[in-house]
């Protein structure tokens, strides 16, 4: 288990003081998949860099399985740090070294011998589906590959977490669902931590069970991704997952304020369906209960979460305002979650 | 001997003691190499000190820092013919002799090893800072991050940087040889000036040139094929 608690990180700069990380306290269960979501600048990097002490944090304790990872130094500090790989978003691999040397190089630090770091080494390219790619140097290998061998390498020392510091960040869209499958599989055959940090809600949605959302150097809002995603409270995280419902890949990429201008009329509303309510004919069911009101289907769309699926569906209604709303009140006793986006 | 005037004393080759040209030449090359392979080590150990105490907190690290900082860009800038003479006595304690190749020595490393300390040090700082944090996150030492990073990543730089550092080299060692270190500078200035022997100093000339260019073109060699950035 991985506890942040009440930690700060100051930094002193030329124009005074800068809070990087502030007061944050979160609980992160062994073999769970986290995501730490947040714009550039929010604190995220900093924070789980003090996992790994290579940030010390100002104020407050950093426990890793009853560990105070702050108080380390020394050996102690690089032992703790061989139970934590790590992959990045420009990966960070050696160009002087192959494919296996790259991999065996946390043995070599580690001190394992020759024979088994070899031989480990080649297990771990065969589970990240690199065979073959052994003997090539990291110029040779597209971004995927690349990561691929990060995540390799990250896992040479059998580390019971993996931070992924912003590591789909520099690939294309299918590339990153490859390396989050990835994640997962791993996360599942290992039963590995994973913390994983992003500005990407796509890949929160995709691979994890909890996430915690910063912005400015405080959490401001966590819980399950299902949660976060069906009820977010604060407005960075409504950005967040708005953004993830507008830009489907295929769909409209549309802003709100585009989605406003173009349907001006009435009222634009967004309803936000999860399990077993996707299934139930909602939305005919209004149509016909209230046929006054005109309703048009503007966009939508389905995330498949860890949880199970989330449906967003952005609906325009035209009519008598009361009945509007009475419109709302009975989706929302059909437990859909409703926004209303723009109001004439 | 040598009477002849105007170009064609360029072109006297009877007049050239080859035996004697073949025995400087070997002295010039005896005198790079050995002093190379020392700038080489020394220069990487300044360089590394310079570059590891650079950024680090502590008095310590900055006294060092400083110290070794000063005397690097001292020692660069003494122009060579004058560090010949003002290192005269400690080759005398050194190596025991004054005149010759191995009294050379001394003021060849201490001018060159500085210059390319300064080089290995910009090339250490260029290696992919992410790089050097990955493989510290992995639990390496100051020592296991210089062996399996700095050095295998900068290592076609190094060598670059070797190569130009050699051919500066074989400059000094001729500015040396005028002042009796042997090598073809000696012979060059003693015969082809001082005799007037005009082809001694066109065949030493293109000695040195056939040296430099061998230099470069091993070097090249070497820079491209330890360098896997691009394939």
């Amino acid at each position: 288990m991985i506890r942040f608690k009440d930690v700060s990180k100051q930094y002193s700069t030329k124009d005074g003081g800068l809070t990087a990380v502030n007061d944050v306290n979160i609980e992160i269960n062994d073999g769970e998949i986290f995501g730490i979501v947040g714009y550039s600048g929010a604190g995220k990097s900093t924070l789980v860099r003090m996992l790994d002490g290579l940030e010390a944090p100002s104020t407050g304790e950093i426990d890793i399985d009853g560990t105070d990872v702050a108080k380390l130094n020394g050996s102690a500090l690089r032992k703790q740090r061989q139970k934590i790989g790590m992959i990045f978003q420009h990966f960070n691999l050696l160009w002087s070294r192959t494919v296996i040397d790259n991999v065996a190089l946390p043995l070599e630090i580690a001190k394992v011998p020759k024979t088994k770091r070899v031989q480990r080494a080649e297990e771990l390219i065969k589970l990240v589906g690199l065979e073959g790619r052994e003997h090539s140097y990291p110029s040779e290998l597209s971004g995927g590959q690349k990561q691929r061998v990060g995540i390799a390498r990250a896992l040479a020392n059998e580390p019971t977490i993996l931070i992924s510091d912003e590591a789909t960040s520099a690939l294309d869209p299918d590339t990153t669902n490859e390396v989050l499958e990835l994640l997962l599989k791993i996360n599942k055959e290992m039963n590995l931590t994973i913390l994983l940090i992003t500005h990407e809600m796509h890949a929160i949605a995709k691979t994890c069970d909890k996430v915690a959302v910063m912005d400015s150097g405080r959490v401001v809002e966590s819980g399950t991704v299902f949660e976060v995603f069906r009820h977010p409270q604060q407005q960075v995280t409504k950005n967040f997952v708005s953004e993830e419902f507008t830009t489907q890949k295929g769909d409209t990429t549309m802003t709100l304020e585009e989605l406003v201008k173009k349907y001006p009329e009435g009222q634009l509303i967004r309803l936000v369906f999860h399990g077993p309510q996707a299934e139930l004919p909602i939305v005919s069911d209004v149509i016909k209960r209230y046929p006054d009101l005109t309703i048009s289907i503007i966009s939508g769309a389905i995330h498949q979460t860890q949880e199970g699926a989330l449906g967003s569906l952005d609906l325009q209604f035209i009519g008598d305002e009361a009945k509007i709303n009475d419109a709302l009140e009975y989706l929302k006793k059909m437990r859909v979650g409703t926004e209303v986006i723009h109001h004439e | 001997m040598s009477n002849t005037t105007g170009l064609k004393s360029y072109f006297q080759f009877h007049n050239v003691d080859w035996s004697a040209m073949m025995s400087a030449t070997w002295e010039t090359i005896w005198m790079t190499l050995l002093s190379m392979v020392a700038v080489v080590v020394f220069g990487i150990i300044l360089g590394l000190i310079l570059y590891e105490t650079r950024s680090k907190s502590g008095w310590g690290f900055k006294v060092i820092n400083w110290v070794v900082g000063l005397l690097v860009n001292i020692f660069r800038s003494i122009p060579y013919i004058i560090l010949i003479i003002l290192l005269l006595p400690v080759s005398k304690t050194l190596v025991g002799t004054i005149i010759g190749p191995k009294a050379a020595l001394p003021s060849l490393i201490v001018s060159a090893a500085p210059f390319y300390a300064r080089m290995v040090e910009s090339y250490f700082r260029e290696v992919d800072s992410g790089v050097i944090e990955a493989v510290e996150s992995m639990g390496a030492t100051t020592w296991g991050v210089i062996t399996k990073v700095l050095l295998p990543e900068s290592k076609p730089a190094l060598i670059a940087g070797a190569t130009v550092t050699t051919i500066s080299l074989i400059g000094y060692t001729a500015m040396a040889g005028a002042i009796g270190a042997g090598g073809l500078g000696n012979l060059v200035y003693q015969e082809g000036f001082q005799a007037y022997n005009n082809t001694v100093t066109l065949v030493g000339t293109v000695i040195i040139c056939l040296f430099v260019f061998v230099v470069q073109f091993v070097g090249d060699r070497f820079v491209k094929w330890t360098d896997k950035r691009t394939l």
